[in-house]
């Protein structure tokens, strides 16, 4: 019983495809159906802010021709999807000769590495005070202690992002207001460099992981709870075993493989959440670029990073759907 | 689950009753009612603020710029006006008129989304776990992609090309996200009760389906139902001001996330007016603690085991 069966992996295959599909569509309809044509809205935009724009027309004519707008929508359509998938998004508005997709993988490595700083931390914040919460032996003023930090939860990290930066940057000066390392460094592997890369991270993961770790702790505490009632528990105990031990080898690890699903579910909003904290702390990644991008109706920026992102979280989700079984083996394959 | 704490409840309730105390009934949950509480006091104050106070200062230019709440000093050292009890911000909206306004109006986005979300949870959750089949997998399906695609990036690609002018659009927008959880819920109870003796029993007696799914099945359904509608207000307003936030959205109408943005936009955490991002802010940790509340209290109503692991 369990583990991966075909049935399994082709249905997450065929839920993956289909999300990167769908979403490519609505990109392409949205596009099609709006108001006026983006390449029109882009020059008019171009025109206001440098003023005159010469040869308006031939400059639309020969957009569209790039775009190939001029093409039956059928076609459009079919080329539209080609070009998404081999990530040409085609050049950016606001910074133009340089390509969308140069943008994007200048800020995917910052969005990345700030995500992967902070997902550990949600995930061992969040067990550890699940595992506490619903523990025995823990003492009295921690359990009474932790469900006042789950305060936080459900909160929007941006937020808890506003409030961290008037508090400890713009009141206290603890930390930089903004930017992912101090003004004027080249990013080099120097203690001086690296050191003011975490002290500019810091308020950005503390804004992400206060507000999404009492997911888990609720989470983990009700798994936790479950356990209690099985025999191994009792035997466990009666055996004399340290509590210490039985916690850890027997509750905690029994009780913390659901919460790997937890995280495919998850995704969705601390990716949601880390590009709005991004934006407001201009970090360099992903979020900042879809913030500015926005601001400049650069509507090419926004499609790119956004199809980058969706496909990116499909990728992820996909990913965990196919490591769960493995390494839980209990699950029924066929349910969700 | 749901099915079995139905039955006992309704079969042990008229012969305990009398011994039943008044606090032992569920829905009287500590948290369920601070929740309630504290969101209701932002629906009391969308009803009644407007009644005693001028609504149009919420508006640009209708009062002096950058004043401080009353007590407080602004970076120019100008007081507090007890006109403006909170402040206004720099193009001279009135601080306590716009979160009279902007408030409900968050609120009501989060909740028509959701309402619209449960609608078509019901409808599509019934449907496939009722029909099976291919209804059923192409719902399960369909809900599966939906849950996959984040949201926010959908609905930027959509705003930043089609602006959104009312709060309306903005939440049927939002419900398009909202479906899929009460679908699955639905489905999964639908699933387990069919089999349940109580429902076999309905089918025997040739009671209508209609009458099964709303008469015997929805009551077991409500808590569960209740906390998905609440766990969509709340995705349904994150995303809403995080729209906002990033500048979009209704451009004209006055809402929380509207107002932070304006005072992003214009610094003003740098010049100090903490009561311009500040207040809003404040109201909005108000309305999300509320539904967590809310949320957390649906949970043990549903499940009576988490009752008991609380008082552990």
């Amino acid at each position: 019983m369990g583990g991966l069966t075909l049935n399994y992996i082709i249905r997450r295959v065929v839920i993956f495809l289909l999300t990167v599909w769908v979403s490519i569509t609505i990109i392409f309809l949205v596009a099609r159906l709006a108001p006026g044509d983006p390449i029109s809205a882009m020059v008019a935009q171009a025109s206001a802010s440098m003023g005159v724009v010469e040869n308006q027309d031939a400059i639309i004519e020969g957009w569209k021709e790039y775009f190939g707008l001029n093409d039956p929508i059928p076609v459009q359509y079919v080329k539209f999807l080609g070009n998404l998938l081999t990530f040409n998004f085609g050049p950016s508005l606001i910074a133009f000769p340089a390509q969308v997709n140069e943008l994007i993988a200048r800020a995917l490595p910052w969005s990345i590495g700030l995500g992967l700083v902070t997902l550990p931390l949600i995930f061992f914040i969040g067990n550890l005070f699940g595992a506490l919460l619903a523990w025995r032996r823990t003492p009295g003023p921690l359990k009474a202690f932790i469900p006042m930090t789950m305060i936080f939860t459900s909160l929007p990290s941006v937020l808890a992002g506003l409030v961290f930066i008037f508090v400890f940057a713009f009141r206290m000066k603890l930390f930089p207001i903004s930017g992912p390392f101090g003004r004027g460094m080249q990013p080099s592997f120097t203690i001086e460099f690296i050191s003011s890369l975490i002290h500019h991270g810091i308020l950005p993961v503390a804004s992400l992981v206060i507000v999404s770790f009492g997911f888990w702790t609720l989470g983990m505490r009700g798994m936790m709870v479950t356990t209690e009632g099985e025999d191994y528990m009792t035997l466990a105990d009666a055996k004399g075993l340290p509590p210490f031990y039985v916690l850890y080898r027997y509750q905690v690890r029994n009780a913390i493989l659901p919460q790997v699903t937890a995280l495919a579910i998850a995704l969705r909003t601390l990716v949601a959440g880390q590009i709005l904290v991004e934006a407001i702390f201009s970090y360099r990644g992903i979020g900042t670029l879809i913030y500015t991008s926005i601001r400049n109706q650069d509507y090419n920026t926004i499609q790119g990073t956004s199809f980058v992102v969706i496909l990116f979280t499909a990728v992820s989700v996909l990913v965990i759907d196919l490591i769960y079984p493995l390494i839980d083996p209990r699950i029924s394959l066929e349910g969700n | 689950m749901g099915a079995a704490t139905g039955q006992t409840a309704s079969l042990a309730a008229p012969r305990k009753a009398g011994r039943l105390n008044r606090f032992d009934n569920p829905w009287l949950n500590i948290k369920l009612v601070v929740g309630v509480m504290m969101v209701g006091s932002i629906i009391l104050m969308g009803i009644f603020g407007p009644m005693l106070r001028d609504i149009d200062l919420a508006y640009v230019g209708r009062s002096p710029l950058n004043l401080p709440p009353v007590g407080f000093e602004n970076m120019r050292g100008e007081g507090g006006d007890p006109l403006h009890p909170l402040g206004t911000d720099n193009s001279g909206r009135d601080m306590l008129s716009l979160i009279i306004v902007g408030a409900p109006n968050s609120l009501l986005v989060g909740f028509v989304a959701a309402g619209f979300g449960m609608l078509g949870g019901i409808i599509l959750g019934f449907s496939s776990g009722f029909l099976g089949g291919t209804a059923d997998d192409i719902i399960r399906l369909s809900a599966d992609i939906t849950i996959t695609i984040p949201s926010l990036l959908v609905l930027i690609v959509i705003q930043s090309l089609i602006p959104v002018q009312s709060l309306l659009v903005m939440a049927v927008l939002l419900s398009l996200f909202a479906w899929p959880q009460p679908t699955r819920l639905i489905r999964a109870q639908v699933m387990s009760m069919r089999e349940s003796g109580y429902v076999k029993m309905a089918q025997l007696s040739g009671v209508p389906t209609s009458s099964i799914m709303f008469r015997e099945m929805m009551p077991n359904l409500l808590p569960y139902l209740a906390a998905s509608f609440i766990g969509n207000t709340t995705g349904s307003i994150l995303a809403a001001v995080g729209l906002e936030i990033l500048g979009l959205g209704p451009q004209r109408l006055p809402t929380l996330g509207r107002t932070i943005q304006n005072a992003i936009d214009n610094s003003g955490i740098l010049r100090d007016m903490w009561w311009w991002w500040g207040l809003p802010t404040i109201i909005l940790i108000v309305i999300f603690i509320g539904l967590l509340l809310i949320n957390l209290g649906l949970d043990e109503v549903a499940n009576p085991r988490l009752r008991k692991a609380t008082r552990q």
